[in-house]
């Protein structure tokens, strides 16, 4: 229980083609991650997924059922909005039950879902307060909350962590993560945040423009993306590109990573001239200027020695380098050949 | 605006008007008050004199004050009930997305804009006349007697009256309040299993609370002090039938050029017209904080 398909899944909004014909399989209990720049559509199929937007032609199967036009209450998906969407007249004793309640289960089920989904997200302090009341953190947990007690097949996440500071954001995910692990539910979680996607998915789906670019397990993609898109997207700092339209044996340009970058001030492939230094503490990242290829970024140790304007030589490391041809398809590295 | 020197500032600032205001209210005020205790009528020349409390007296045991008073409470009381419900029910039709929204919602503000004594004619001569009007022709096509309703029913008609003078406001204020919904909140409702009627009980009407506060308390003001249209269509009567406190003082003060009486009256209104909003605010004033 929990598997969801989708089959040649499109949607438009009038003219305005936002998901192009798509498939992509989601096994039961998986994490899947979708990422993509804004506005590829990642909202607009996970709302899909959901029942709360029409697919305008495929179809989405939930459990091997057609579920194309499955209301959403009956499609047993709990969402968890980026605007956490709590009744804010209701405490979070009420939030939690209204799902519930509107199932018509017993009084005393209730309690005791309610009671064990609070101990689970650590809610019991607060059960009585208003959302109004309650940090961002909290208003979370009880989204979460609300979402876990109906045990649905599947849990979609739009963006849940994006109102969060930082700090907070790292206790979340582990908690979600930790969630995952104990529930074994199928999770679908759209996020922007690289590392989000990279620590908490089983697999990534990478969008772009309402097609999926990849799917695969965050090492696959981090490794062998398929094209440019991919490559530039997964891994932070970005991947460098370098256009080498004169190459002879197809490549169009080249990728290598800021950490795959080795940085020296005596010997190396390109000379250049270090411009801002970034320090992080447990590492450094330079951006040097290399003359005729342009800026590229280079990730060094936290005890970096360079400064702005120091003259340094960068060497890549020649296995670890992408090549791309003309359309921006990877092709196959020099090592393979 | 925080700091105390601003605030301090602030105060001094807004001294002269509230002054003005205060002075503006006041004198009226006191000068009612003091008529109120005088026998003072127009008709009558000579000295006025202080009678005490003999204007009240006379204002509260006449048998027409007790009957204009529960007209009053169900004046207020039926076009309330009718604005907020009628009200509630037109802003979530305007809500949806029809064709040519943006008009029938100017189209329906439209009775605001038309002043009482005109919506009262209106109403009294071509849709409640017995011989002329509309429904009479309505109910004669379907076989009825029409009714005349300033003679048989008139505290309704003019209760009818009001309210669809009301019932734009009431309908814009709550429209906009369910635009302020947030449709998220709808959404995780759909996921949840709510339906149509569950969505509107436990979403919508909570969410619409305090508009509907805000309209019980800004009606309720202009309501207690309702008059062209008693007067344009049946005069407060048959009888006082249709005679509410406002329009009792009128006929008391200006008919019977009583200023004594009439200014007593006054005083009771304003009375009334206070622990009216006292009770309001106790009942339902707590909608309106945070
Ligand atoms: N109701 C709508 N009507 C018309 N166009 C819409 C509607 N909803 C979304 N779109 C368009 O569909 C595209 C995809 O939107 P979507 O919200 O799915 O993006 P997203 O990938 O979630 O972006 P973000 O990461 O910024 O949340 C956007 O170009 C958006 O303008
Ligand atoms: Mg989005």
């Amino acid at each position: 229980m929990g598997s969801i398909t989708l089959k040649q899944v499109t949607k438009s909004f009038g003219d305005v083609n936002v998901i192009k014909p798509l498939d992509l399989d989601i096994k039961d209990g998986e994490f899947i991650v979708f990422v993509g720049p804004s506005g590829c559509g990642k909202s607009t199929l996970l709302r899909m997924i959901a029942g709360l937007e029409d697919t305008t032609s495929g179809n989405i199967e939930i459990d091997g059922q057609d579920a194309t036009d499955t209301p959403p209450a009956k499609r047993g998906l709990a969402m968890v909005f980026q605007s956490y969407a709590l009744y804010p007249h209701m405490t979070v004793r009420n939030n939690i039950a209204f799902p519930l309640k509107r199932a018509k289960v017993a009084p005393a089920e209730i309690e005791q879902k309610i009671a064990s989904a609070a101990k689970i997200l650590n809610l019991g302090d607060y059960l009585d307060r208003k959302p109004g009341q309650l940090s961002g953190g909290q208003r979370q947990r009880v989204a979460i909350g609300r979402a876990i007690v109906r045990q649905p097949s599947a849990f979609l996440f739009d963006e849940p962590l994006s109102n969060l500071d930082a700090s907070l954001r790292v206790n979340m995910r582990l908690e979600i993560s930790e969630l995952h692990k104990s529930l074994a539910t199928t999770m679908i979680y759209v996020t922007h945040d690289q590392v989000e996607a990279m620590t908490m998915a089983d697999r990534i789906a990478v969008f772009n423009a309402g097609v999926i670019e990849q799917v695969g397990t965050p090492l696959e993609l981090y490794q062998n993306p398929v094209n440019r898109f991919v490559a530039g997207f997964i891994g932070s700092p970005k991947m460098n590109f370098i256009d080498i339209p004169t190459a002879n044996d197809g490549a169009h340009s080249i990728g290598v990573r800021p950490e795959h970058i080795k940085i020296s001030n005596d010997e190396g492939m390109w000379a250049g001239n270090v411009g801002v230094v970034e320090h992080l503490g447990s590492e450094t990242f330079l951006h040097v200027h290399v003359e005729k290829i342009g800026t590229l970024t280079v990730k060094s140790d936290g005890d970096c020695p360079f400064t702005y304007g120091d003259k340094v030589f960068l060497s890549a490391a020649q296995n670890k380098i992408l090549r791309f041809d003309k359309t921006g398809l990877t092709l196959p590295s020099l090592t393979e050949i | 605006m925080a700091t105390t020197q601003s605030r301090t500032l602030a105060k001094f600032m807004l001294m002269p008007s509230v002054l003005l205001l205060l002075g503006w209210m006041i004198v009226p005020l006191c000068m009612t008050l003091y008529f109120s205790f005088l026998d003072y009528n127009l008709l009558i020349p000579g000295e006025h004199e202080f009678i005490g409390f003999l204007n009240y007296e006379f204002f509260i045991t006449d048998p027409a004050f007790t009957e204009s008073f529960f007209n009053t409470l169900l004046l207020v009381g039926g076009v309330l009930t009718i604005t907020i419900c009628g009200g509630i029910g037109l802003a979530i039709l305007l809500d949806q997305a029809i064709w040519g929204r943006n008009y029938v919602r100017i189209m329906v503000l439209a009775p605001f804009f038309v002043m009482p004594t005109v919506s009262a004619l209106v109403w009294k001569n071509m849709l409640m006349n017995p011989v002329n009007g509309l429904f009479a022709h309505f109910s004669s096509w379907l076989g009825m007697n029409p009714i005349d309703f300033f003679a048989q029913v008139p505290l309704l008609s003019i209760i009818i009256i009001v309210s669809w003078q009301w019932l734009p406001f009431a309908a814009l204020i709550l429209l906009t309040a369910i635009q302020s919904l947030d449709r998220e909140q709808l959404e995780a409702a759909d996921l949840d299993g709510a339906g149509p009627f569950s969505k509107f009980f436990y979403i919508v009407l909570p969410h619409l609370s305090r508009a509907v506060t805000a309209v019980i308390l800004i009606e309720t003001i202009f309501l207690l002090s309702i008059f062209a249209e008693i007067l344009v269509t049946t005069s407060g009567g048959p009888g006082y039938a249709s005679t509410n406190i406002t329009y009792l003082i009128y006929t008391q003060s200006l008919l019977q050029f009583d200023v004594g009486g009439g200014s007593a009256g006054g005083i009771v209104a304003v009375i009334i017209a206070n622990i009216v909003a006292i009770f309001l605010m106790r009942l339902i004033g707590k909608n309106l904080e945070g």
